[in-house]
């Protein structure tokens, strides 16, 4: 029953490259509480996609990635528009934002249905056991392999570039925007190659894990990492970890179920965040500190 | 035309019935929306939202067809469970509230993936029905749903009129509500009781994927037009009304398309309109208003340079005097200029710059307002002389003639400022 053959291994693989430059970029948008904004972006940059799509004819286009691209940095745009200028509270602008282009995004599948091949379905859910019979072929008809594999090594390796790159910048403006603003460092950039970095990841990734799974990848493995460590190096490594170990026991028991491996992906991490819940909320615990001495830490616990 | 005719004049009666479902859905989500937006908790309602589709597929798989019963009471359980983990989960670990939110949205949605791409290798015959919860589909509401539908909407419309009350202490200051004796945990567990009803009900006609629309925009919409509760509340549900049935109609006359998308976009575009061009709050009238502000407090300071002049015994300033005491500012004080000749405060006569009657009794008023407030803050703040300016040189724009008279009367019509200035009155004679 359960195998472990030459595709088994190249959806895993491929699995776990999406996991992970979802989980690294993740950690970063939850440290500045903009997991929400990172939600946001897979829904917008929808659009993009089908409009990148009907453009170049084919979902292999880099078309497809810049018109990404530039819905993901034009959604974050809108809601910091909205919210600065127009006044409108932070949730609400990411609401209306997000499911006014996605709807955008839905409408325009069904306008041009008859002209690209691209399903609502798909995108919402993507289809990674397809990933080994999706080959690159060139011109030639030299077979190179799956094709969604490529484009996850690229852009993990271009997610890992960034992140390294850009590290001390990330980490500072995440803990302290106006400090990293005084010492000169551009957070407001910093910010929107972060966001362009999310949506080239989703686009990268629709395929194999879908629009909205994708958010699933970016929040839950970083979620759970924080809930053991709060420093941060341990932090991404304990969220690549677990990214790896999604895609394993995800793809096993997607088969074992007869279902979809993006989405069972997401169970098994969802089942994981709520078991790092149980083991590392807090309890109720007894303590033999004096009650003044209970009140200072329960404030100093509320400050952090 | 002829569609839209068709369509309005409710000749169908399976129209009326969507239109009577839509707009009671509309209402009821718009209605709890307006709530948990005032509550800042907009983005839970999505979070309810796409935590439904688990429970559709379970109420789906255990009733073996699309039976309205079975999928309400199981997207209701769904729900219920994800609003108590995001509530349990916020108060027993550190993560942030969006981590959270975020994190239980797309968990749910996994899962509500995998049961339902189970359902598809399954092979029932009803599964077509069911991709309609993703993207809604009003048209396809028949009789028997809209009793289900329906009268859960008016059951939650019902509920949010007779506790407005204890809604509104909930929203604004939930602390009083508990000094005074509320229950408010109860009135809590209330609400999100009638928020996932409203999401479940919702989804029908719109979506998981976009319901947060229909809960978030309505409200933000709304609040551009009015600071009343009860308006707030009547045209929210108006937007979402009128976007309903636009959108109903699209996806009448166009039948591949699902309803939610349009409904959004009608939504949406009322919700721009609102924040661009309502009066008072929008981003236009705002625009407006401070842009008059800023030209006033200009004009106000030329007037007082040409006050300056007159204490120093100039009859009039040339106009590169002007210029010059507002550097780089030259457009705008020509703008000025132009403006207070229009208004006949001064004259010009080649280059020269000289007020009138009413010029000089206007400049003499704006110092006065400047140099009694410095000397109020000097006097009854003890702020030193020297820290008085900046405030006063703010204050002097929007002092009103009630507060001039006060502070004549509490300074006893002094004559020096804080910086030994007269402080000019309209019987001076300068």
């Amino acid at each position: 029953m359960m195998t472990f053959d030459q595709n088994a291994f190249l959806i895993i693989f491929t699995a776990s490259l999406i996991a992970i430059s979802c989980g690294l970029l993740g950690v970063f948008m939850m440290l500045r509480k903009m997991s929400m904004t990172g939600d946001a972006i897979s829904h917008a940059v929808l659009p993009g996609i089908v409009i990148g799509f009907f453009i170049s004819g084919s979902q292999r286009g880099l078309e497809v990635i810049i018109g990404a691209g530039i819905l993901g940095i034009f959604a974050t745009l809108i809601i910091d528009w909205l919210r600065q200028k127009a006044r409108v509270q932070l949730d609400a602008s990411i609401g209306i934002t997000f499911t006014l282009l996605f709807a955008v995004g839905i409408i325009l599948i069904n306008l041009l249905a008859y002209k690209v091949d691209l399903d609502q379905e798909c995108v919402l859910y993507g289809e990674i056991a397809y990933l080994p019979i999706d080959l690159w072929i060139s011109d030639s008809g030299f077979n190179f392999g799956p094709r969604i594999t490529y484009l996850a090594i690229l852009n993990v390796t271009l997610v890992v570039a960034f992140i390294t790159l850009l590290f001390k910048e990330l980490t500072l403006t995440s803990f302290d925007e106006n400090f990293s603003s005084v010492i000169g460092i551009p957070s407001k950039g910093i910010n929107l190659a972060l966001m362009s970095m999310v949506s080239y990841t989703t686009v990268s990734s629709f395929e194999a894990v879908g629009a909205i799974l994708v958010v699933a990848l970016l929040v839950v493995p970083p979620s759970t990492a924080f809930l053991w460590t709060k420093k941060l190096m341990p932090l991404i490594r304990l969220t690549c970890g677990l990214g790896i170990f999604i895609a394993i026991s995800g793809y096993y028991l997607a088969y074992l179920v007869d279902s979809s491996i993006a989405g069972m992906m997401v169970a098994v991490s969802g089942i994981l965040f709520l078991a790092s819940v149980l083991i590392n909320g807090k309890k109720p615990k007894f303590t033999w500190e004096l009650p003044w001495n209970k009140s200072r830490l329960a404030l100093e616990d509320k400050q952090l | 035309m002829e569609d839209f005719l068709y369509f309005f004049t409710f000749q169908d009666s399976s129209i009326v019935f969507v239109v009577i479902g839509i707009t009671l859905l509309g209402l009821g989500s718009a209605y709890v929306g307006t709530y948990s937006f005032l509550d800042k908790k907009a983005l839970l309602g999505d979070a309810i939202s796409h935590a439904v589709l688990p429970g559709i597929c379970l109420g789906f798989i255990l009733a073996g067809e699309k039976n309205p019963i079975y999928i309400v009471s199981g997207a209701f359980a769904s729900g219920a469970l994800a609003t108590f983990l995001t509530s349990w989960i916020r108060s027993n670990t550190k993560l942030s509230e969006d981590a959270i939110i975020a994190s239980i949205l797309s968990i749910f949605f996994g899962f509500g993936v995998v049961l339902l791409t189970v359902i598809q290798k399954s092979g029932n015959p009803e599964m077509a029905g069911l991709n309609q919860f993703i993207f809604g589909n009003a048209i396809a509401i028949l009789e028997e749903d809209l009793i289900i539908y329906g009268g859960l909407a008016l059951l939650i419309i019902i509920t949010l009129t007779l506790f407005q009350k204890e809604f509104s202490l909930l929203v604004f200051n939930s602390d009083y509500g508990k000094a005074i004796g509320y229950p408010m945990g109860l009135i809590r567990l209330l609400f999100n009781v009638l928020m996932i009803l409203a999401v479940v009900i919702g989804i029908q006609a719109i979506g998981v994927v976009l319901m947060a629309a229909l809960l978030i925009t309505p409200g933000a919409a709304a609040r551009f037009w009015t600071d009343r509760l009860g308006k707030l509340l009547i045209i929210a549900g108006l937007f979402s009304v009128i976007s309903g049935i636009m959108g109903t109609y699209i996806s009448f006359i166009l039948p591949q398309m699902p309803t939610g998308p349009w409904v959004v976009v009608c939504l949406s575009f009322l919700a721009l309109f609102s924040f661009l061009f309502a009066p008072k709050k929008g981003v236009l009238s705002r625009t407006i208003s401070r842009q008059r502000y800023l030209n006033k407090t200009h004009r106000d300071h030329l007037l007082k340079a040409i006050h300056h002049g007159l204490e120093q015994g100039k009859k009039y300033l040339t106009i590169e005097e002007i210029y010059e005491s507002f550097p780089y500012q030259k457009s705008k004080t020509r703008k000025s200029i132009d403006n207070l000749i229009r208004s006949g405060l001064i004259t010009k006569n080649q280059n020269l710059i000289i007020p009138t009657e009413e010029g000089k009794s206007e400049a003499k008023r704006i110092v006065r307002l400047h140099r009694l407030w410095e000397l109020y803050l000097n006097e009854y703040m003890n702020i030193a002389p020297d820290h008085v300016h900046d405030t006063a040189e703010k204050l002097e724009h929007i002092l009103t003639p009630e507060m001039e008279a006060l502070l004549e009367k509490r300074l006893n019509f002094p004559k020096l400022d804080p910086h030994q200035e007269n402080i000019p009155r309209d019987y001076d004679d300068l």
